[in-house]
């Protein structure tokens, strides 16, 4: 128990630092705090693929110990998790996947590397659609995440196992990956934080890859000020990843203080359309009052293309998928059929065994639409209406320093229920996907309620404006307490 | 064939129902005006950094080669491939 008594699981990360720094407690104590709650909820959750127990407590002991020498880094000692999608040495790293069901990578991303070095201990790896492509974590070889509000729902996806995890307290952060909206809408589902940088803010070495001019790693927690933390130590440049970008760090914690007054918002005519859910609508609506009651000044923008986002995605993330996973061959690593007849036998039954049915139906689309005959009509005619997207944000830009709208058009929904259709599925990243094209920030930030089931705040701005979409954030959640809202089984 | 994937006979009907509906979801692209607009490569429009042309990974063959189906000293085993 801390000095105001809360158990430690319900601490925010943040929480967790100031308590370590005054000595109120020790690495090794809210790290035992946070595997216990593993150990009684994740049966029910389905969060983690791997938990490393063993590991966390020589690291939070190892935490200590530096403290206890002088170490006073902000970090020291912090526990988190890891979506199953970072390579993490001598730690089965699956993606979600059969295919990699016993993969054990040999060396550190850079984002597991950074914070380690940081002093974050791992509490071990996160559940996720297969290979990072879903939006409800039900494409999961290890099966489907629970939403810890509602279990008979999803967390959303693709890091689903992050965002139930940390809504439902058993870490206070974890890290997820984000290509159409796999951080923001989890995040909006479970009622936490969910932030994707610009592409090329953090690196990607070392993340699994799904589609590489989309990809970009982030966090999801509980408080806009604990995501500003993590991102501060993520970013920055790494010479690993050819498409990282070389630009000095921000103090992305410092900022959060200042007033949003005068801050320009823009709202998009298109996001309240019918697709939006009336709930959802309500309360992004009260949102955007909180705003505009702490100064924010609400402008109208336009997004013309943003319907044509969703279609557009699914020509170009297909087909860089296709091309980043032709390296499952069943021959250096993975998943290989046994008694292949020939080398083409051995190709196809690998693949076909180790991959389930939406990374095959993605390979398949992708295959097709860069395939001689049909590469114009889809992939580039995809490429030029992602730059439209692009210069739709562009201009918007122009009037407005970011854009607040919904994350998701429904709060979470059953498991189960669009499984069926794999378009239905895709359209709930229409308010997401668009970031991801033009590698723009995006952040979720709990809003509201409704029927019990929480609802996002969706900030986008423009290339590396993380500062002012966590200090808008934050700001928004000095006024408001619905991240500290907590699901009745979990508090 | 393309995407060297086995589809057994029974799943062949679903694959094809849901390909189908995603091959006529992304055909609405047919209709945006694009006109000369030029393709987009990359989200920050930067280009492809070069790094000097040096050897800078150590040999962990031994290593890597943990994570595969089968090897036989320091080589990876497939099927034949030239009879």
């Amino acid at each position: 128990m801390t000095d105001a008594g809360s158990p430690l699981h319900t601490l925010t990360l943040t929480q967790i630092a100031d308590g370590l720094s005054r000595g109120d407690f020790s690495s090794r104590e809210v790290t035992r705090a946070c595997l216990d709650r593993i150990a009684a909820h994740d049966p029910a959750l389905n969060a983690f693929i791997t938990v490393t127990a063993d590991e966390a407590l020589a690291a939070a002991d190892a935490a200590d110990a530096k403290r206890a020498g002088g170490d006073t880094g902000v970090m020291l000692g912090l526990p988190m998790a890891h979506k199953d999608i970072f390579c993490t040495r001598g730690v089965k790293t699956s993606c979600g996947s059969r295919m990699l069901d016993d993969f054990v990578a040999p060396y550190d991303a850079t984002v597991v590397e950074r914070l380690a070095g940081a002093g974050i201990v791992m509490l071990g790896k996160t559940n996720m659609d297969e290979f990072a492509m879903g939006s409800s974590n039900e494409s999961s070889f290890y099966g489907p995440v629970r939403n810890p509000w509602d279990r008979e729902r999803s967390p959303g996806g693709s890091s689903g196992g992050s965002s139930a995890a940390v809504a439902a307290r058993l870490v206070p952060a974890a890290t997820g990956t984000d290509t159409g909206g796999s951080i923001r809408q989890p995040a909006a589902l479970t009622g936490t934080v969910g932030l994707k940088p610009t592409y090329g803010r953090v690196s990607r070495y070392g993340m699994i890859a799904f589609a590489s001019s989309l990809d970009q790693a982030g966090v999801i927690t509980r408080s806009v000020a604990d995501a500003a933390l993590l991102l501060g130590v993520m970013a920055g440049f790494d010479e690993r990843d050819s498409t990282s970008i070389e630009q000095p760090v921000p103090d992305y914690a410092a900022g959060l203080g200042e007033s949003i007054d005068g801050l320009k918002v823009g709202i998009v005519r298109q996001h309240f359309d019918a697709g939006l859910d009336a709930g959802c609508a309500g309360a992004v609506r009260e949102a955007l009052a909180v705003l505009e009651s702490r100064g924010a000044t609400l402008t109208e923008v336009d997004l013309p293309n943003l319907d044509l986002s969703v279609p557009t995605y699914y020509v170009v993330a297909p087909a860089e998928c296709s091309s980043n996973l032709s390296r499952f061959d069943g021959v250096r690593f993975g998943h290989r059929a046994e008694d292949p007849a020939d080398l083409f036998d051995l190709y196809c039954r690998s693949r076909a065994e180790g991959f389930g049915a939406e990374v095959k139906r993605r390979i398949m689309t992708g295959t097709y639409v860069l395939s001689a005959g049909y590469y114009d009509a889809y992939y580039l005619k995809a490429q030029q209406v992602r730059q439209l997207i692009s210069d739709d944000f562009r201009q918007a830009f122009e009037h407005v320093d970011l854009i607040a709208g919904p994350t998701s058009p429904t709060p979470a929904f059953r498991l189960g229920d669009k499984t069926d259709d794999p378009v239905t599925m895709y359209l709930n990243d229409i308010y997401t996907i668009g970031a991801n094209l033009a590698g723009l920030p995006g952040l979720s930030v709990p809003c509201g309620l409704v029927d019990g089931l929480p609802v996002g705040l969706h900030l986008v701005g423009p290339h590396f404006a993380e500062q002012s979409l966590l200090r808008c954030g934050h700001q928004y959640q000095l006024e408001t307490d619905w991240h500290r809202r907590c699901p009745n089984d979990y508090r | 064939m393309l995407a060297r994937l086995r589809i057994a006979d029974d799943e062949v009907a679903d694959t094809v129902d849901k390909l189908t509906r995603i091959v006529e979801f992304v055909d609405r692209l047919s209709q945006a005006a694009t006109g000369d607009v030029v393709p987009m490569a990359h989200p920050l429009n930067a280009s492809q950094r070069l790094r000097p042309d040096l050897v800078t990974e150590p040999d962990r063959r031994d290593e890597l080669q943990q994570n595969a189906p089968a090897v036989s000293d320091g080589l990876y085993l497939v099927p034949r491939v030239i009879e």
